[in-house]
């Protein structure tokens, strides 16, 4: 088991680096980047000369270090990141990359965790409840029902919602986080209740794929679990039937679902993104949507290592876990 | 324990097969026997048919623009007519456009002076199929009436026609992007668990690397990075490329455990035995035996991408106007105004949503009969 | 079976072993000797039946002769159907894809061995396309044939194995195996998954073969029983070692290994008189990754002395080709069987 961790962690620092190198290149593929678009913005705007606006942005290039070639720019970049904690600089945001990450950040965990909890409470229940009733109207309808969740695209899930809710149930304002009359408030509890009533509605997006998910893998492990031996033993046995299928059975199927918590992070980060771009949050999914369509290089190429590497390192979690409550798995 | 006298000489061996039904007709017989599964056949095979044959089930060319019939609504289809009088022939009215003599906004009225009767197999724009040029058509209107079903678009193009036309993009990328999909999986799962060794130490680091990479923001990115100055054609090869090429890890690593435990079995020793070489092997042992696992991550495959491509293409990623897909048609629909005064250019919204449901529901259903001797 | 038969196929310090891998670094922390030092000859016409209880190489030593798996250490002669003697464990994987046509197997598990995706025709054809020896419709004349002659109806050619009883099955892997007119077929237990009805039908059918088609075999039986009858000589083999090899009257009569005579107590026989005595094997069969020093057997052998643990026996010929690997060959008097 010891070798087997310690196997695992090692294989994990050459992948970072690869994904590291990777991001940084993808990130740099489109042609141009951001100064070239100030460039032709000095020009038409500011009324400077051919010569004047390419030589202003070639000093703006050496002071950011975007004159040098492009593994050099890759190596003062990963290497500021892991010295300083230094993402490198955001042109479109004017400030440090990790800065309006972190900024941003933090409405992401928020909804992203709030809409992954509601969305494994709610699935794990529906899902109880269907495999206990396999074969009910009930069972036939959530199943069915969790078909459809999962063929909605977000985007459009996020549009038909929005739709419903200004135009069928006259909601003032959706999209954002807030009233445009409270962005600048203090928090009282007006302000509150105003969040509150924006808040709800990407959780509920983003959550629908997620229930419908989480139902569909609960109904099938504990149909799976029903069916193994030892549940058959227990009914057997004569414990009540209550007892055998939440002691027994429930805790059996939930092994993959909390194995899958280890992932869930990047997941739910990315899943809440189409979404947060919909409706415009303030959170990393539009930002990252913007730099890339502005080539704001760094700040991108930031967002989608920070995530890769959240990745890897959940990958690495729910495969120690799943190990550890799983003995049957072999080490190799 | 042999007995000399036991001899039963071969006369009474020249025997029959003592065992029924093919493997293929077990899986048939549980497939049938689930209604979601062939509700989901049915979908996808109406899908399919509506973008192979699109023109011909269009009446109007989805690319003709007429600018004074920007967002006309949607015609309905009468069999009773305005005094109450039924038809058997379905028919339309056309639409009048006036000014609300209260709010001054455009209004569309039926104009109930004049009946279109719909006919069938009809004459109308040409297409080509395989270059032959064609103007049969499904239905149409006789001339002086219209027939849309869906409305019109921002341009006044006929969104039916469009969503007809966006199905064969949409659908056609991602069964490219599937196929190719299942083909590198395949054939990087069966390498890597048949050569074993290095091989597959090298092959599994590759779909670990792959795997670590979170979906949606790396199609984003790498998607911006196709040339806006490419043609319509080569960017959708390039997306589906895209698809094809970082969707493969799952069946790969599926087709690796198969092909692993098949390995073991001693027909496929019995194989090189009689001096098959690996590429026969391959194709004539292994990958056989793994079909029925390729077919259905094939089928769970297609909806992926078709919401994939949806997603990138709303979001102006993937692919882009002029070329018409459903995502693509979806983009007048960022708008929430827009959306909101002409809710009918949402409708290709629920073509997505159906035909993922339909290989969602197939896939479902090919997968638990792909297994016949399992009770579930 | 004549002496004066010119030998066929010649086994000389034939070694397989497979590393045991352990930690981080897959250090080979040891070998399991599965095959370890084997010697064996086969004459030309004759069957040679392999016997040895569960896990004791056989199978392993079948498929490094035809080089199913690579052999750590060895030589394998071969004769040819040209007269050429080749050693097999040196050959190109090209030259060893010609010698296929003359080596063939029949495997143990009519279940596990015939592609279930094949139809009959296909399965049986199979050997022809590899070795393009017939094309199109002569592959399925040929086919046809190879049916007949093993007993099973052409008419369920297009059928899939699922579809045939395990007898059966196994008659398909002959007929597979017979394709190509092979010189040597080497039977890796063929009848030991069948119903005992069923396995005399099918050694009796290979009998029958191999008189029609001059075949020389090396037939694999965890069971003294079941190759009695059809062998003309036996070896015996012990966690990868061979333990004893002669005529099988011989063998069979008056056994010269303590091995064999506790082989031969357990086989079940009618008269009750012949056989009074079970010697009952004391112990389990070694590992064959960490085998007793000496002699192999000596742990379990109830004649075992001192020497028995530090000096292992060579296999040796006492006389008239009757090899034994035992310290003691020509000081016991052990039990055989004198019929069955
Ligand atoms: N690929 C392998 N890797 C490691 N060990 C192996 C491998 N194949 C066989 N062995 C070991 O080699 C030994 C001999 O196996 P083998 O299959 O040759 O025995 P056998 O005499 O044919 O037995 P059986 O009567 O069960 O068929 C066994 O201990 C087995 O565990
Ligand atoms: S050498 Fe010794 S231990 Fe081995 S068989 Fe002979 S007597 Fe028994
Ligand atoms: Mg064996």
């Amino acid at each position: 088991m010891i070798s087997y961790i310690i196997r695992r962690i090692l294989y994990v620092i050459p992948l970072l680096l690869a994904v590291s190198i990777v991001c940084f290149v993808i990130i740099q593929l489109p042609p141009g980047d951001f100064l070239t678009a100030i460039e032709s913005q000095l020009k038409s705007q500011a009324g400077l000369s051919e010569e004047e606006s390419r030589k202003m942005v070639d000093e703006m290039r050496k002071t950011y270090g975007l004159d040098k070639s492009m593994p050099v720019q890759y190596l003062i970049w990963i290497k500021n990141i892991v010295t300083k904690g230094d993402f490198g600089y955001s042109f479109g945001y004017r400030k440090p990359a990790q800065e309006v990450i972190w900024e941003r950040l933090k409405w992401t965990m928020i909804i992203a965790l709030s809409a992954h909890l509601i969305s494994t409470l709610v699935g794990l229940l529906i899902g109880i409840y269907s495999a206990t009733h396999q074969y009910s109207l009930g069972d036939h309808l959530s199943t069915f029902l969790a078909f459809i969740g999962l063929s909605f695209p977000e985007f459009f899930t996020a549009l038909v919602i929005m739709y419903l809710l200004v135009f069928r149930f006259r909601v003032p304002h959706v999209g954002g986080l807030s009233s445009p009359e409270y962005v600048l408030a203090t928090w009282n509890w007006a302000k509150f209740v105003d969040f509150l009533q924006h808040f709800w509605i990407p959780v509920v997006i983003s959550g629908v794929a997620g229930v419908a998910r989480n139902m569909r893998v609960m109904r099938a492990n504990l149909l799976d679990v029903f069916r193994s031996q030892y549940v058959i033993t227990a009914r057997a046995k004569g414990l009540k039937e209550r007892i055998v299928l939440y002691k027994h059975a429930v805790v059996n199927a939930l092994h993959p679902i909390i194995a899958y918590q280890g992932v869930a992070l990047p997941y739910i980060v990315q899943g809440t993104m189409v979404t947060a771009i919909v409706l415009n949050l303030p959170t990393t999914g539009p930002a990252f949507y913007d730099a890339l369509v502005f080539q704001d290089t760094l700040l991108a190429g930031s967002f989608l290592l920070m995530v890769t590497v959240v990745l890897v390192i959940g990958n690495l979690l729910s495969d120690l876990i799943l190990a550890w409550i799983d003995p049957r798995i072999r080490y190799d | 324990m042999i007995l000399k006298n036991e001899r039963s000489r071969k006369k009474n061996s020249f025997a029959e097969p003592v065992k029924g039904e093919a493997y293929i007709q077990l899986v048939w017989r549980k497939f049938k026997r689930s209604k979601t599964a062939i509700i989901g056949a049915i979908l996808v095979i109406i899908m399919a048919i509506l973008a192979i044959f699109a023109p011909f089930f269009s009446p109007y060319n989805p690319l003709k623009i007429d600018h004074r019939a920007s967002f006309s609504p949607p015609q309905r289809i009468h069999f009773f007519d305005d005094k109450g009088k039924f038809h058997l022939r379905p028919f339309v009215y056309n639409l009048k456009l006036e000014l609300d003599p209260q709010t001054w906004k455009r209004i569309y009225r039926e104009d109930t002076s004049k009946r279109f009767p719909i006919y069938f197999l009809v004459r109308g724009w040409e297409y080509k199929p395989f270059g032959i040029p064609c103007k049969l058509h499904l239905f149409g209107v006789p001339k002086g009436g219209s027939i849309h079903l869906f409305g019109m678009d921002n341009y006044g193009r006929d969104l039916w026609a469009r969503i007809m036309l966006g199905g064969r993009v949409s659908l056609s990328i991602a069964l490219l992007g599937a196929i190719l999909s299942a083909f590198i999986g395949s054939m990087v799962g069966t390498i890597s668990a048949y050569y074993g060794g290095i091989t597959d130490m090298i092959l599994q680091r590759i779909v670990e690397f792959l795997q670590s990479f979170p979906q949606l923001p790396l199609w984003m990115a790498l998607s911006i990075a196709i040339p806006a100055t490419w043609s319509s054609l080569y960017v959708f090869i390039a997306i589906m490329m895209l698809f094809g090429l970082l969707s493969w890890t799952p069946l790969a690593r599926e087709v690796r455990g198969k092909v692993l435990s098949l390995r073991e079995q001693e027909f496929v020793l019995s194989a090189k035995e009689a001096g098959a070489s690996d590429a026969r092997i391959i194709f004539k042992y292994l990958i056989p035996n793994c079909l029925s696992h390729i077919i259905v991550i094939l089928t769970l495959t297609i909806p992926w991408l078709i919401l994939a491509e949806s997603t990138l293409s709303f979001l102006g990623l993937g692919l882009q106007p002029p070329m018409v897909s459903w995502g693509v048609l979806l983009q007048e629909a960022q708008n929430l105004q827009t959306m909101g005064r002409h809710l009918w250019i949402a409708i290709p919204g629920a073509f997505i949503v159906i035909t993922v449901l339909g290989f969602n529901f197939l896939g479902d259903g090919l997968r638990d009969a792909a297994d016949p001797y399992s009770r579930r | 079976m004549d002496k004066q038969n010119e030998i066929l196929l010649e086994v000389k310090n034939l070694k397989k072993y497979f590393p045991i891998t352990r930690g981080v670094f897959r250090r080979v922390v040891g070998y399991v000797k599965a095959v370890d030092r084997v010697d064996l000859f086969i004459r030309q016409g004759e069957t040679l039946g392999l016997v040895g209880e569960s896990g004791c190489g056989k199978t392993t030593l079948g498929r490094s002769i035809l080089r199913l798996i690579e052999p750590t250490d060895g030589e394998v002669w071969f004769k040819t159907g040209k007269g050429k003697k080749l050693d097999i464990t040196k050959l190109e994987d090209r030259e060893i894809k010609s010698l296929r046509r003359e080596m063939r197997m029949i495997f143990q598990d009519p279940y596990g061995s015939l592609n279930p995706r094949m139809t009959v025709m296909d399965i049986v054809g199979e050997p022809l396309i590899i070795h393009k020896v017939a094309q199109g419709k002569e592959i399925e004349d040929r086919v046809r044939t190879l049916l007949k002659i093993v007993g099973l109806n052409p008419r369920y050619m297009r059928r899939y194995p699922h579809e045939f009883s395990g007898g059966q099955r196994q008659r398909i892997g002959i007929a597979r195996a017979l394709a190509l007119n092979p010189r040597l077929v080497i039977a890796d237990e063929p009848v030991s998954a069948l119903d005992v009805s069923v396995q005399a039908q099918v050694i009796n059918l290979l009998e029958d073969l191999q008189v029609q088609f001059n075949l020389t075999y090396l037939f694999i039986a965890h069971d003294l029983s079941v190759v009695y009858h059809i062998s003309n000589r036996i070896a015996v083999m012990y966690v990868g070692k061979i333990m004893e090899v002669g005529q099988a009257e011989e063998v069979y009569q008056g056994p010269r290994h303590p091995y064999t005579e506790a082989l031969m107590s357990a086989v079940p026989v009618i008269d009750p008189d012949v056989n009074p005595e079970r010697i009952l094997l004391q112990g389990d069969v070694p590992n064959p990754a960490n085998a007793p020093s000496g002699c192999t057997f000596h742990p379990r052998c109830r004649y075992a002395k001192k020497i028995c643990s530090q000096e292992e026996p060579p296999l040796e010929d006492i006389g008239d080709e009757h090899y034994v690997a035992c310290h003691f060959a020509d000081d016991f008097s052990l039990k055989g069987i004198r019929q069955f």
